[in-house]
């Protein structure tokens, strides 16, 4: 006799759930309130031969059942045993303090909803305020937004947002972009009539207009772009200039806002959110003050109450969804607080000195990394001027290094090799200690041995 | 809920002041870039770790939340958000995952999506599911880019024309204006369904789609539902449902059923991941067989035994950094986890039930938009009100004053004066009394001493706001004094 | 129910004319201004823009809402009320006179005779 069996096939004992207060009897008063005899008798709109179909589902998991199964799940992931990572391309692999895993386990702050009523959202409102205000501060342009859904998506809204200012659907791509930021733009545009063009096959000279020109610094080399010298020359053709850039290298190099950038965008991830296999995230979203109405998604505005009390609240809806519709700046109404949240702790848990300290770790731990690797023989380093990313040609199979790596519990570096050369794209960051990076060297030898 | 006015962070800040101790550099310095290139100094708030918490911990009390307060937020589904997939979220296998790791790396990972993905498929009955939008109005612009790039496939270009109902929420018209696709709008009648006669006539072989909210935003079910999509289908368009009141459908009946062919759900509502203040969320997309191919990338399929990351062969693209956001997805498979079939069901059953009581005992006392029994929230208008000076807005704050969050006020668009209730299954009968109870006061205090009710709010750390002033000065970051 | 000023002529869009030789200066009724609510922003087209009669010519903005606004005369734009980007509330506060929003000069006086007078006006609102 299956025991399990018989207590699955009985409902009423699995009546109760404790996400359901309502008991046999409570549900019993309220329908006789409501003057029906059953549940069913509520629902006479649904068509009858399609209600309560079956549901074929997986099933239910006690609680302590639920740790066991997500652990052993947990366990079939590389991270849950690595000693170290060099994995870049997007999502670094930072230090979170212990302050901002303090704050979001705050329900106050988790499970409250979207400040439309502000009185009752002061905490919500007041800390959306405090992350626009540091990434303003941190790019140093005029105004930020209370977050997109991640950095790509960011970019490619500022993207449209350049065109509807500049009322000219064509859009200039340098090549410094990586070609993922590339695809989440197009998907963004292709129903638009937006012309994407490369910066490299236009004649600067040409009589066009553009509505902007991307950039991407560090680029997806790791390597730093002159910025400043691009906005001079796209805003000689009546376009922006939208600079995509990495939070952290800005501790050590300089921000949008002192090179004539107009917006300029970034992913949040690396300011003190986990990678958690690629989200939740935040997408960064700033630009020039002459811009706002322009600017889509969520924005804090600081007001005062009916007795002049500093106050907060949810402003300049009227560019948003659930006012203009199909005249919106975007679809958008999701806006990532509780990921907001996060980075305004971690930025003011690191602070300036912080964060130029742990720019500075990256920065030289990888220079430190990279030039050892390229006195190895096979190897060669291939950027020039970067910041904490490189990427390094081998004449041995990317796939067989970071074979060898894992194997030492070591993850190693993004594979990119271009069908042509073996390419590999190394991330350091402060997470990577000393010791771990010589044993990766020793390593790194020994494939050449 | 305190009440003092807490200064921003750059106005409590030291300079010399810290709050971590990092590490050193540890390894032999190299030469930094050019001049030109270096910043010279960062302007970010110093305070001591104390001081920090203190701060945050200060402005948390400020909030209202579910787990403080009653929140009937229509449309919402303002459920528990449970404790136990916070911590298995936290589990360092997932949380230390990094996206641009292999597949054999993140079989962990790819296993929760995968079987997520056949969850949602079973529980709306539209088997093919990708996980990768990051919030419902992503899923709904995926839903429309797959429903353009299924015509053109098939030579119908002139298929550009989404219709929608007048009662849709905001992110429907453009989320299809996103698409390039031309919004018609369709009447509806005074309870929200639409109108048969002005779809037949709006309907053309120019129409790509039509967009409905099932139960629609009066939470009503449509009663003519498989009339409607057998109408759309007959002129070689294809139908779309905005799952964000899936509550009230769990195991009641399937989208898929229905003749809906794409649709998308909100998983920061009905499968309990958090709200956050209003994001992240994750808004995956749910389609028919024939529509496979054309989902986002990348999506996960299983050979073999083995979890693979793959590019769907007509996909409409990619549509964000990475495979969606993993953290919110593995929340809300948990939460389907430790519910089940039986669970599930019962979800929408004390959901309605409950919608349906409120509904009966306030319907003297404010009018209902419709007499028919409600699915998982009712649109009640404050019409009556309304007579002796006090608007949906009123009421909203006196609730507040009385410790209750406020239902969704002025949506649908279509309904004055809207108040939408959405109790969800979480409350129990006692919190719903007393719901009840403040609102049957309000609604006589607005007759003997409405007031009160203008004067609402006074018992939160602020009163009501100068909006005006906030959109025509914008402040929007802390600026030196 | 305040007055309507009878000297002025009225669109079905609801908004307000007064003409002076050639020139038609145009805002808001108050009844307008009162639906939208506190106004917050204000965007006009350019100076010597020419107008076909119910061409948009701008959107006027509030906390909660915006609308669309439709030229009711046919005109060149002459003159924006530039006072009103610093302060749009004078549009809540004085509609008929500090808020005006825009001077045209008439190209199509026909367009005149399709224009209501404060008591057909007053009929529609």
């Amino acid at each position: 006799m299956n025991i399990k069996k018989l207590f699955n096939k009985n409902i009423d004992l699995m009546k109760n759930s404790p996400y359901i207060p309502a008991t046999n009897s409570d549900q019993s008063e309220m329908l006789q309130t409501i003057g029906v005899k059953s549940f069913e008798d509520l629902l006479s709109d649904v068509p009858k031969n399609l209600l309560f179909p079956e549901l074929k589902l997986q099933e239910m998991l006690s609680e302590p059942e639920l740790v066991d199964y997500f652990n052993d799940i947990s366990k079939k992931n590389f991270a849950s045993k690595k000693k170290t990572s060099f994995l870049g391309g997007g999502a670094y692999n930072h230090y979170i303090p212990s302050t901002v895993k303090a704050m979001i386990q705050r329900g106050e702050f988790l499970t409250s909803y979207t400040p439309y009523q502000p009185e009752a959202s002061q905490g919500t409102l007041q800390v959306g305020f405090e992350f626009q205000s540091m990434i303003a501060q941190l790019y140093e342009m005029d105004v930020c937004n209370a977050g997109m859904y991640d950095g790509p998506t960011a970019l490619a809204e500022a993207a449209l947002m350049a065109c509807r200012i500049k009322k000219n659907n064509k859009i200039l791509i340098h090549d410094s972009v990586s070609q993922k930021l590339l695809d989440i733009l197009s998907s963004y545009s292709k129903w638009q009539n937006i012309e994407i063009i490369n910066f490299e096959d236009i004649d600067l000279n040409n009589q066009e207009d553009y509505s902007c020109l991307l950039v991407q610094s560090p680029n997806q080399n790791g390597e730093i772009i002159d910025v400043e010298n691009l906005s001079n020359l796209i805003h000689k053709k009546n376009g922006l200039l939208i600079h995509h850039a990495y939070p952290i290298s800005l501790g050590l190099i300089k921000p949008p806002g002192q090179l004539n950038v107009d917006i300029a965008t970034g992913e949040g991830q690396s300011i003190g959110v986990p990678l958690s296999f690629g989200g939740p995230y935040i997408g960064l979203l700033t630009c020039k003050k002459e811009f706002i109405r322009q600017l889509p998604g969520r924005i804090i505005g600081q007001t005062v109450d009916k007795n002049g009390k500093t106050s907060y609240a949810l402003t300049l809806q009227t560019r948003e969804q659930h006012i203009r519709r199909e005249n919106a700046t975007s679809n958008i109404c999701t806006s990532t607080q509780l990921i907001g949240l996060m980075v305004s702790v971690y930025l003011a848990t690191v602070g300036p000195e912080g964060l130029k300290q742990i720019s500075k770790t990256c920065f030289h731990r990888a220079h430190y990394f990279a030039n050892k690797i390229n006195k190895i023989n096979g190897f060669k380093l291939i950027s020039n001027n970067f910041f904490n990313e490189f990427v390094i040609e081998s004449n041995v199979e990317i796939k067989e290094i970071n074979h060898y790596l894992i194997s030492n519990d070591i993850e190693g570096g993004l594979d990119i090799s271009d069908g042509k050369k073996n390419l590999i794209l190394f991330a350091v960051t402060e997470m990577n200690k000393p010791k771990d990076i010589e044993e990766t060297l020793t390593l790194l030898r020994r494939i050449h041995d | 809920m305190i009440k003092k006015t807490l200064p921003l962070l750059m106005d409590q800040s030291k300079k010399g002041r810290k709050s971590i101790n990092l590490p050193e550099i540890g390894v032999e310095k190299s030469i930094l870039p050019d001049k030109k290139f270096l910043r010279e100094s960062i302007q970010l708030p110093e305070v001591s770790q104390l001081d920090l918490i203190r701060y945050f911990t200060n402005l948390s009390s400020l909030n209202f939340s579910i787990d403080t307060n009653f929140y009937p937020l229509g449309s919402c589904t303002m459920k528990y958000n449970p404790k136990i997939n916070e911590q298995i979220s936290a589990f360092e296998g997932f949380s230390g995952s990094h996206p641009n790791q292999s597949d054999e790396m993140v079989q962990g990972c790819l296993e929760v999506m995968y079987n997520l993905q056949n969850e949602l498929g079973e529980i709306t009955g539209l088997k093919c599911v990708s996980l990768a939008p990051l919030a419902g109005a992503q899923g709904e612009y995926a839903g429309l880019l797959i429903a353009r790039e299924f015509h053109k496939f098939n030579g119908n270009n002139h298929k550009n024309i989404a219709l929608i109902p007048d009662s849709a929420h905001g992110t429907n018209p453009a989320s299809a204006a996103m698409a390039g696709l031309d919004p018609v709008t369709i009447k509806t009648t005074s309870e929200g369904d639409i109108d048969i006669a002005d779809l037949k006539e709006k309907v053309s072989k120019e129409t790509a789609v039509l967009m409905l909210t099932l139960p629609s935003t009066l939470g009503l079910f449509e009663p003519n539902i498989l009339e409607i999509t057998q109408i759309v289908h007959d002129h070689g368009g294809l139908v779309y449902a905005d799952g964000a009141n899936l509550n009230a459908l769990l195991g009641i009946t399937k989208f898929g059923d229905l003749g809906i062919d794409i649709c998308h759900s909100n998983l920061h509502k009905t499968f309990s991941t958090p709200h956050g203040g209003g994001g992240p969320g994750a808004g995956p997309v749910m389609v028919t067989k024939k529509l496979e191919s054309f989902l986002p990338y990348p999506h996960i399929k299983k050979e073999k035994g083995v979890f693979i990351n793959y590019r769907p062969e007509n996909t409409i693209g990619r549509l964000n950094g990475f495979s969606g956001s993993f953290g919110i997805l593995l929340r809300a498979y948990t939460y389907i986890r430790s519910l089940g079939s039986g669970g599930l069901k019962e979800i929408s059953e004390n959901a309605i039930i409950n919608a349906n009581y409120i509904q009966e005992r306030l319907k003297s006392h404010y009018n209902l938009t419709s007499s028919r029994y409600c699915m998982h929230e009712t649109v009640l208008s404050a019409t009556r009100q309304k007579e002796n000076g006090i608007k949906a807005l009123d009421i909203a704050k006196k609730l507040l004053d009385e410790g209750f969050h406020a239902p969704t006020m002025y949506f649908p668009l279509i309904i004055d004066e809207a108040l939408m209730i959405e109790p969800t299954e979480s409350e129990s009968k006692e919190t719903i009394d007393s719901f009840i109870d403040c609102m049957i006061m309000i609604s006589e205090l607005s007759e003997s001493n409405p007031n009160e009710i203008l004067n609402a709010p006074i018992n939160l750390p602020v009163e009501r706001l100068d909006e005006a002033r906030a959109a025509r000065n914008p402040i929007l970051s802390w600026k030196k004094n | 129910m305040s007055e309507l000023p009878k000297n002025l002529k009225y669109s079905k869009d609801h908004e307000w004319v007064n003409i002076q030789d050639n020139i038609a200066t145009i805002g808001i009724t108050l009844h307008a201004a009162e639906s939208l609510g506190d106004i917050v922003y204000i965007e006009v087209s350019s100076l010597n823009k020419e107008l076909k009669q119910f061409d948009k010519f701008g959107e006027i903005e509030s906390v909660k809402a915006v609308s669309d606004l439709f030229i009711p005369v046919s005109g060149k734009v002459v003159q924006v009320n530039e006072e009103l980007e610093s302060n749009p509330e004078y549009v809540n506060d004085d509609c008929y006179e500090k808020g005006w929003i825009i001077k045209v000069e008439i190209t199509n006086l026909e367009d005149l005779t399709t224009l209501l007078d404060s008591s057909e006006y007053k009929k529609i609102i």
